[in-house]
């Protein structure tokens, strides 16, 4: 499937939006306003959007704990997973569940996910309904290169495999996982090439490269719509900030985050390409910019002035409590 | 009525729902059997050939089998019960949760709160508990008290074939998970139970015989051991209620409270180890909600805190008998002050 130049507007404001969603996340982190731990995914939004863009409601993502990303490349109200991660009843979960856990079922988005791991098995099991319900739907598994040494995940790639489900597994490997690095975790070094062990078709893709993403993502979509069965994506690319905010990333090489931010800003590379292209123009993408901005200050802010659960809540959502 | 073991009972409940409901599905190893094998179709129908004949009827896209992998069992089960399928999964021994539990504990327990209401996770896992089978320490537990402990999870333990029909329909229409624990000893138990479907409600437990001296409180196959002892007391005299709670989560303490507060006395019976258990809990409730109508100390009567043994003498002496339950009784209502 082709973009159109519609498409591409909407996939550089999902991107913009996440960047400009952790950044403000970050920032309101640090000042003390947020509770818990946030883990951001400034700098992977090629990856997110790459995949989700062509993605439809009836499509199923399953998250990490890094998840705002996917929450919100998969179409998750910005202004809902701001008051969530603020723990406020207008949150997507009723603030019952936070940044590592929102979810938002009818958007197909089941679940940020704080077990390193957890999400795989849940993923095929979607698979497994869209192909018997015969939905015409695919579900993604989103890891890290940290997750992808999880039995869980050996398990649901073979599982999918056997039962050939419409299932695409993406690695995103930024490097680490936590504070230790891919190179000494991963003990075959590939990812990719672990998952082909599996009987997996792999493509390996520059993560800060959109198109390329969503390329690789078009070959196995198709796949998985036509009943081709599962694949791989693995996309390569760090994160700018830390583990978690409040991460001293001793861990990382001197200049490692300016060198990304330089180099490697997805942001930038997408407004090169376009414009370069002339597909589309300066002026129409700062539009973009603009409004993402005044857009997630509003989330703040509404986020700010929302009601805590009431406290009757604690109890609700659950078949029994003693 | 027809008479019928536990095991054909749970296989008419299954086989009912997944007529009813095309969203109801299988999920497990060997729930068949043979595939890739050069041998028959529906070769295994379950470990303990629960599942036989469904292959059959309704084929191997509601009948699935899977490789060795509890994680992605129960995972799968869970994301498809998420996703709109009605899945039944069989943990083949509760004992192997030791894989797979996370998929469980933090995953499908926790989607409905965790999301603010807005997820439901019909799940059903059928699994298996208990010794006497002489499987030893990692096939023979009865580990029902882990599920019990965590939010969101639904525990049943029947203990006869008509509860077990209705219980597991029940289960298979319920909106949260539910952990469904069969004694592999019991299969072979029958009576008498209805042809058509019908649901026993969770959280109602069962007199399962009135009495007024002693209330006996007993999960899974203790009930048939509480059942014979009270039988072999009443010829002394001794008059013993016997509750079977069906479900450990929702548990129905209010029978339990309101029995203990006309017999004044309390036995706990539970193929469990002892500390942190369902007998623990039990007396711990009791204690706190009908202190003041207790006329001897709560007694529990449990497996040794020990893992199940394999010698025949020794995993004997491991399971709380009909024998012990008779001589703790008799012991109890001798108990003075």
């Amino acid at each position: 499937m082709s973009l159109n130049n519609d498409d591409l507007k909407t996939a550089y404001r999902l991107m913009r939006t996440i960047r400009e969603f952790e950044e403000i996340v970050n920032t309101e982190f640090l000042e003390g306003n947020v509770p818990g731990f946030v883990h951001l995914y400034a700098g992977q939004e090629a990856s997110a959007v790459g995949i989700c863009l062509t993605l439809s409601d009836g499509d199923k993502i399953c998250s990490t704990h890094r998840g705002h990303g996917h929450c919100i490349a998969k179409g998750c109200d910005v202004t809902q997973m701001m008051a969530e991660i603020f723990g406020k009843s207008e949150g997507l979960c009723s603030g019952k569940g936070g940044s590592m856990h929102i979810a938002d079922i009818d958007k197909g988005m089941l679940g940020a996910n704080a077990i390193v791991g957890g999400a795989p098995p849940l993923t095929i099991g979607a698979g497994l309904s869209a192909k018997l319900n015969k939905t015409g739907g695919v579900a993604v598994a989103f890891t890290g290169d940290g997750g992808s040494s999880q039995g869980t995940t050996f398990e649901a790639m073979n599982m999918a495999v056997v039962l050939q489900l419409p299932v695409i597994f993406v690695f995103e490997n930024n490097g680490y996982g936590e504070g230790t690095g891919h190179d000494f975790a991963v003990g075959s070094k590939d990812i990719s090439r672990r998952a082909q062990g599996f009987g997996l078709p792999v493509s390996t893709v520059d993560g800060y490269d959109f198109f390329a993403v969503q390329d690789a993502m078009q070959v196995s979509l198709t796949r998985a719509r036509s009943g081709g069965g599962p694949s791989v994506i693995e996309t390569k690319c760090m994160r700018f900030y830390g583990h978690f905010v409040g991460d001293p990333e001793l861990y990382r090489a001197a200049n490692e985050r300016q060198s990304l931010q330089e180099k490697h800003d997805c942001l930038q590379i997408f407004r090169a390409r376009v414009i370069q292209s002339e597909l589309l123009a300066d002026e129409e993408l700062d539009e973009i910019d603009t409004s993402v901005i005044a857009q997630v200050k509003d989330a703040v802010l509404a986020a700010k002035n929302g009601e805590a659960p009431n406290i009757d809540s604690l109890l609700s959502d659950v078949y029994v409590s003693y | 009525m027809a008479v019928l073991s536990i095991r054909e009972a749970i296989n008419s409940a299954i086989a009912q729902e997944m007529q009813r409901d095309p969203s109801v599905v299988i999920i497990g190893e060997d729930v068949a059997g043979g595939e890739g094998c050069p041998g028959e179709e529906d070769a295994v129908g379950g470990v303990f050939g629960v599942t036989k004949g469904l292959y059959g009827q309704f084929g191997k896209d509601r009948v699935i089998d899977t490789p060795i992998t509890e994680s992605a069992i129960m995972g799968m089960a869970a994301g498809a019960a998420l996703t709109g399928l009605r899945p039944i999964a069989e943990l083949m021994f509760i004992d192997f949760v030791g894989v797979c539990f996370d998929q469980l504990l933090n995953q499908a327990a926790k989607f409905r709160y965790m999301f603010g209401g807005k997820a439901r996770t019909p799940l059903v896992v059928r699994t298996t508990i208990g010794a006497g089978f002489r499987t030893a320490a990692q096939h023979s537990q009865c580990l029902y008290a882990l599920f019990a402990h965590v939010p969101g999870l639904k525990v049943v333990v029947p203990s006869n074939a008509y509860d077990a029909k209705g219980l597991l329909i029940q289960a298979i229409r319920d909106d949260d998970p539910v952990i469904f624990c069969e004694h592999k000893v019991l299969y072979d138990e029958t009576d008498e139970v209805p042809q058509e479907s019908y649901c026993i409600p969770f959280g109602e437990a069962n007199i399962v015989r009135e009495g007024s001296d002693v209330t006996i409180v007993a999960i899974s196959r203790m009930v048939i051991f509480a059942q014979q002892a009270a039988e072999n007391l009443a010829a002394q005299g001794i008059s013993c209620e016997v509750i079977d709670p069906r479900t450990i989560s929702p548990l129905d303490l209010d029978t339990i409270i309101e029995s203990v507060e006309s017999t004044g006395r309390l036995v706990v019976v539970d193929e469990a180890n002892p500390r942190c258990g369902m007998a623990a809990d039990i007396a711990a409730q009791i204690a706190e909600h009908a202190f003041a109508f207790l006329k001897a100390p709560i007694k529990q009567i449990t497996a040794p805190h020990t893992p199940v043994p394999f010698a025949p003498e020794l995993e004997d002496a491991y399971i709380p008998s009909a024998k012990t339950i008779e001589s703790v009784i008799t012991d109890l209502m001798a108990w003075k002050p």
